[in-house]
């Protein structure tokens, strides 16, 4: 219809140039949904996979006709994963110790990163070239050191003078992380800072200066005016740092071996429910576990951690990926 | 605040003001901790019985003893860089082209961005090591499960090789391009953050560039490489350094580091180790980072 339409006012030649624009149009945009929907599917596979084998019945295990949806469903999955994890405590010690780093780090890197976009001292150049090394250097370089540091905490003898005790051991304790993170030297700091730095140079000047006129002080003026301007590198620093921190393993374990946390929970998740399933067959002492069975216990117990990080992106996606183009991590 | 001062002098004290925590934990936790950890690698650390330690200087016997000696060091280290050299151009090919892919527009594309970041919100070290450790669980041997972990893209990679080796395509280009499609899982989950600064970047582009090479006849194509690459390729250096800074991250080695002073408790040689990696990464960073920058084009 369209073209018969078209036919009445366009010569000929123009009609085939058009249509053979408009078809190539829509060869296009299937090519592009099919390329999407692949790699969409690619990074959705696992969690499904894990989803089928959560609610997946233990005599469905060998089942090979089974494809995704399972034949018997149970929740026996989820239950004993629960167990082994000791999940709810677990999830809710790991969230709140995630929130306090968060919101540390994005105090004291929003901090630092003010300082550097708009103020001008002696070495400035200097000590931001250093910020760029902290992010430069794996952090396995400062493990020895950071781990003794901490174990046989004293800052500067002071502790001694008050306690008389010779050093406090800090380790399996939340402190090591809390107190990296309120000096932005945290999981990543460097780079929270590099963004919060590129957004801060690109905004006016004009407004810090009205703010002065106004006759407020620098923190009056960061903390009333800047920052409320800063929702942008903010939503992205807090969300990339409550996420690492929740997914982080290389502080946890050189910490907080000990503690409660989810990520360490998981690391040990296969060797636990081996020993877990092979209690459960009490009458035959000698009975190995399925490694089959244990597999599935470890993915429902990959697919518990997940989940709450899944349920938090779908509310702050819209907001997270808004937010970074506004950032201008860019620069 | 004094009066008295230049307004000069007063914005610069506040301005150390404002970076005073960070300042402190740099020199505290950043800048000690790497001399000490200088000093621990030519060195034999011994933990007293009362939780503090001496050290007994050795040289560079630790050195000596990562490199030459120690039997998986080496080669882990010389994997790690392979690795890298292979992934870091895939990646950021791939990131590239999903970036301009999600930055057309269409129908459902807040859905397909959610989806492509989800990767960065779930990768973990925990989970990878889970998800290993439960692999060779199941098939009894290390080696096995890295072997079915590689092959779970259950892609029959065979015939397609058998083609493009009759088609005189050269083995190593094959080798490489196979290696691409093993990877894809890998190469997906690990350009979540490299999407969105090239995203970022894309965005940024001022559409007035665009409308006047489409007034001047230009396609599509030569948009891209005239236009749009031009345009992103500054970030084309900050992506590889973050591509390498990744994946070196979360290694074998740094994995071997770790396990060498926490669990053998040889923090010297744990510390020389660390400090052999961190020198390799810097020089490749440094050599890359050379080479990308003086193709990058500055709009500025």
């Amino acid at each position: 219809m369209q073209v018969g339409k078209l036919q009445r006012f366009r010569p000929d030649e123009n009609l085939l140039y058009r249509w053979k624009t408009k078809s190539l149009g829509y060869l296009w945009s299937f090519g592009r949904f099919i390329l999407i929907a692949g790699i969409s599917f690619v990074i959705i596979q696992p969690i499904i996979m894990k989803i089928s084998m959560a609610i997946k019945d233990k005599q469905d295990i060998l089942n090979r006709m089974i494809f995704i949806i399972p034949e018997n469903f149970t929740l026996d999955n989820i239950r004993h994963a629960m167990d082994i994890l000791n999940y709810f405590p677990s999830l809710t010690n790991t969230v709140l110790y995630s929130a306090i780093i968060m919101f540390l780090q994005a105090a004291s890197c929003a901090l630092a990163g003010y300082g550097f976009a708009r103020f001008d001292f002696k070495g400035k150049n200097v000590l931001f070239a250093l910020v760029i090394l902290t992010i430069l250097v794996p952090p396995q370089t400062l493990m020895v050191p950071m781990y003794l540091y901490f174990r046989n905490f004293d800052l500067f003898g002071i502790l001694k003078l008050l306690t008389g005790k010779e050093s406090i051991n800090l380790i399996n304790t939340y402190w090591p992380s809390i107190v990296l993170s309120a000096t932005a030297n945290g999981l990543k700091s460097g780079l929270y800072i590099y963004i919060f730095r590129q957004f801060f140079r690109g905004t006016p000047k004009e407004i810090e200066e009205a703010a002065l006129i106004d006759g407020a002080g620098g923190f009056q003026t960061f903390f009333r005016i800047m920052l409320p301007n800063a929702i942008p590198p903010l939503v992205t620093v807090m969300l990339f740092a409550f996420v690492w921190q929740y997914n982080d393993t290389y502080f946890a374990s050189l910490f907080m071996s000990q503690t409660n946390l989810l990520s360490i929970q998981i690391a040990s998740l296969p060797a636990n429910a081996n020993v877990y399933i092979s209690l459960m067959y009490e009458q035959m002492p000698d009975a190995k576990a399925d490694p089959n069975h244990v597999a599935m216990i470890v993915d429902t117990g990959i697919l518990l951690a997940i989940i709450p990080l899944i349920i938090m992106y779908l509310f702050v996606q819209r907001y997270f990926v808004e937010s970074i183009e506004r950032t201008g991590v860019i620069g | 605040m004094k009066k008295g001062m230049t307004l000069r002098r007063r914005q610069a004290l506040l301005g150390i003001s404002f970076i005073f925590p960070w300042l402190c934990g740099f020199v505290l936790l950043f800048a000690v901790p790497l001399l000490q950890s200088i000093r621990y690698s030519f060195s034999k650390l011994n933990i007293l019985p009362g939780g503090g330690y001496e050290l007994e200087s050795v040289g560079l016997s630790n050195f000596r003893y990562a490199i030459l000696t120690d039997a998986t060091y080496n080669r882990l280290l010389t994997e790690a860089v392979l690795d890298m050299v292979i992934n870091v151009p895939l990646i950021l090919f791939f990131s590239l082209f999903c970036a301009t892919l999600l930055n057309q527009k269409f129908r459902g594309r807040s859905v397909a961005r959610a989806l492509f970041f989800l990767p960065v919100i779930l990768a973990s070290g925990a989970i990878a090591q889970a998800e290993l450790a439960g692999l060779i669980n199941m098939t009894g041997s290390a080696q096995a499960a890295e072997e079915l972990a590689e092959s779970s893209a259950l892609f029959d990679t065979l015939p397609f090789t058998s083609l493009l080796l009759d088609l005189n395509v050269p083995m190593v280009v094959v080798d490489y391009l196979i290696g691409a499609v093993n990877r894809i899982y890998e190469i997906i989950t690990s350009s979540g953050v490299q999407i969105l600064i090239f995203l970022a970047a894309l965005q940024s582009i001022p559409s007035s560039m665009y409308e006047v090479a489409r007034l001047e006849g230009a396609t599509s194509y030569e948009i891209f490489w005239k236009i749009t690459f031009p345009m992103v390729s500054p970030l084309i250096l900050t992506n590889v350094i973050y591509t390498i800074i990744d994946s070196f991250t979360n290694s074998p080695v740094t994995e071997t580091i770790y396990n060498t002073a926490f669990q053998s408790l040889d923090f010297g040689l744990s510390a020389s180790m660390a400090w052999i990696y961190t020198l390799t990464v810097g020089l490749l960073l440094i050599g890359i980072g050379y080479v990308v920058s003086r193709r990058v084009f500055y709009y500025h």
